[in-house]
């Protein structure tokens, strides 16, 4: 499997502040991978990032390739990156109100798409769009429609539309259902998972949820501090997580346990730029001692490990 | 564990028959305004002690019938029964005791705190507003009862994180020593590790106090964690009443059967489930 999107140490910084270090991550052709922290983990930025949409002032280093295309997008200028932007990566903003143009007609935003990357004629674009619409379960009149006129979720759904326009190698999903009811989310999530594997595209999809990148994914990231602390497959780290942040991530989600109390975190996620140096996660952890003050070393292979000084699942940690 | 309730124990808060439309603006000259009709006829009864959840989506009248609980808002038609008190006509100044007696919490911590006061003044107010002597010291066990240190009384919300703030909103509800607590979605703008000490706080200061606790929220199964029982809202109606446990595990009407499958839960989707069974309808669990 040849991989769609190679990322090299990334970092994204702003000033002297660093909001997102050394991030590794691959994704193949077809393969479905979660990125998943809490707010501040520098999880969009990772995002934005690799599509070259981070705000100015805030500066990304590292490499990131995608496959198909002969260069780096970290740096690239903008002619090239809106050559590559909605053709070969294509992305689901969180918020479906603002992804779309509020002046322009849902059909004619879809062709947009298409005949700026000139990947079909203006006929032949018409006729996808009304295709892509049926493929996410939206009755053709919505090519007509104005983005005020449809609800929420049926709003989403033409942003996936317009995101699998141009067949993209990799589809980036951030908070796709973060706004949506369960009923809605259960919905788009799966026209997103089929729109995907149809294409075998390569899908990174960004949440806070567990349980729905458990749902989504093969493969998940663990993110916090701006750092990967714990990658793996999805049944491997919701399983027997390594990392003690995983694990407590894990129990705090843990609805289902019969007991009245949850497992918590203690703290609170510290705003960006005041993580504690060394391993990002020591001021929480109860685990923490003088040793975590060294970042630790990433243990295990580029696609499972983790990086802990004293990692769960051993019995001398 | 949901300990089983005395059916003969009183009752905190009995909705009956409630009704509400919200007449929108006219369209056209010859015809009527357009009415939402956002509650058609809800009832409920909440026993003293009990911890109710009341679950829907978006638009099912949720936050509405929680506004006529806490007479923010004034009924079409309906009762409206908080601790024996008829409070549905009565005029604000004889509110006063549901005033004290049920206090809210608010989904958004950001918009339901004010900025420019601090923190110690937001969680006094509601005992000056019905003028009880404000004393630092019952500010002090408030902030404390939460889990803030004292010197949070000195800052104002834009310091704190959600989840602090959230606490603050729980001291301010908690000041006048309601009996009722009435908690809107109150971690849905949480993070996942912050949520769940949220909810432990929630949760101990409810037994502690003694409180009858209401709780909405769109997230079946944070109310399946912190409720005894649950009504699922659709449409400006009750669809289905019961005991949490029991609708969880085998929902009766078919909304609620498509709402209980349609949550990604970390079990089922190890267990091989895909989006695909989200949509499942009526699946048996």
């Amino acid at each position: 499997m040849n991989d769609v999107l190679t990322v090299r140490g990334l970092s994204v910084t702003v000033r002297d502040t660093a909001l997102v270090s050394d991030v590794d991550l691959t994704v193949g052709a077809g393969e479905r991978v979660g990125l998943i922290g809490e707010s501040g983990s520098g999880k969009s930025l990772t995002a934005l990032s690799i599509l070259g949409l981070l705000p100015e002032d805030v500066r990304a280093g590292g490499s990131v390739r995608l496959d198909g295309v002969d260069h780096e997008l970290v740096g690239a200028d903008e002619r090239r990156m809106s050559r590559v932007r909605g053709r070969d990566i294509a992305m689901v903003f969180q918020e479906p109100m603002t992804a779309l143009n509020p002046t322009m007609r849902i059909g004619d935003q879809i062709t947009e798409s298409m005949l700026i990357h000139r990947s079909r004629t203006k006929a032949a674009a018409r006729t996808a769009a009304a295709d892509l619409l049926e493929l996410v379960q939206l009755p053709t009149g919505t090519l007509r429609a104005y983005p005020h006129q449809l609800s929420g979720g049926q709003r989403q759904r033409v942003v996936l539309a317009l995101a699998l326009a141009n067949d993209p190698a990799l589809l980036i999903c951030d908070e796709p259902t973060t706004a949506l009811d369960v009923t809605v989310q259960a919905l788009v999530l799966d026209l997103i998972v089929r729109g995907v594997v149809d294409r075998s595209s390569a899908l990174l999809f960004i949440t806070h949820d567990l349980a729905v990148v458990a749902t989504v994914c093969e493969r998940v990231l663990v993110m916090y501090g701006g750092r990967v602390v714990e990658a793996g497959p999805v049944n491997e780290v919701f399983t027997r997580p390594r990392h003690r942040y995983t694990e407590g991530l894990l129990a705090a989600s843990d609805l289902e346990s019969t007991s009245r109390r949850l497992t918590t975190i203690p703290g609170n996620v510290p705003p960006a730029g005041r993580f504690p140096s060394g391993c990002v996660f020591r001021t929480r952890c109860a685990h923490a001692t003088a040793l975590c003050e060294e970042t630790p070393a990433w243990t295990g292979s580029e696609t499972e490990g983790f990086a802990c000084h004293h990692p769960a699942g051993v019995a001398d940690a | 564990m949901p300990d089983i309730h005395d059916p003969e124990a009183p009752t905190a808060i009995r909705v009956v028959d409630l009704v509400r439309d919200y007449p929108r603006p006219r369209t056209s000259l010859l015809q009527p305004a357009p009415v939402v009709r956002a509650l058609r006829g809800v009832s409920l009864e909440v026993k003293q002690g009990e911890r109710f959840g009341i679950v829907g989506e978006s638009g099912c009248g949720k936050s509405t019938l929680l506004r006529l609980i806490a007479a923010l808002d004034r009924a079409t038609s309906g009762h409206v029964i908080v601790e024996d008190t008829d409070i549905t006509r009565l005029p604000e100044c004889r509110l006063r005791s549901l005033r004290e007696n049920l206090q809210l919490v608010f989904q958004d911590p950001m918009s339901s705190l004010d900025p420019r006061m601090r923190v110690r003044d937001i969680i006094a107010e509601p005992l000056v507003v019905q003028g009880h002597p404000a004393s630092g010291q019952r500010v002090r066990e408030l902030l404390e009862a939460v889990g803030l240190s004292a010197d949070a009384g000195d800052r104002y919300p834009h310091q704190f994180s959600g989840g602090q703030r959230q606490r603050i909103s729980i001291a301010r509800a908690l000041a006048p020593r309601p009996r009722i607590l009435i908690a809107d979605e109150p971690v849905s703008a949480l993070d996942v590790s912050v949520r769940a000490q949220v909810l432990n706080l929630i949760s101990d200061l409810v037994d502690e106090l003694n409180l009858t606790l209401v709780f909405v929220s769109h997230d079946l199964s944070v109310v399946k964690h912190v409720c005894d029982r649950v009504a699922v809202m659709n449409a400006g109606q009750i669809v289905e009443t019961g005991y949490t446990g029991d609708v969880y595990a085998a929902p009766q009407h078919p909304y609620t059967q498509r709402l209980v499958s349609a949550i990604p839960t970390l079990q089922r989707a190890l267990s091989g489930a895909t989006t695909a069974d989200l949509l499942a309808k009526g699946e048996s669990a």
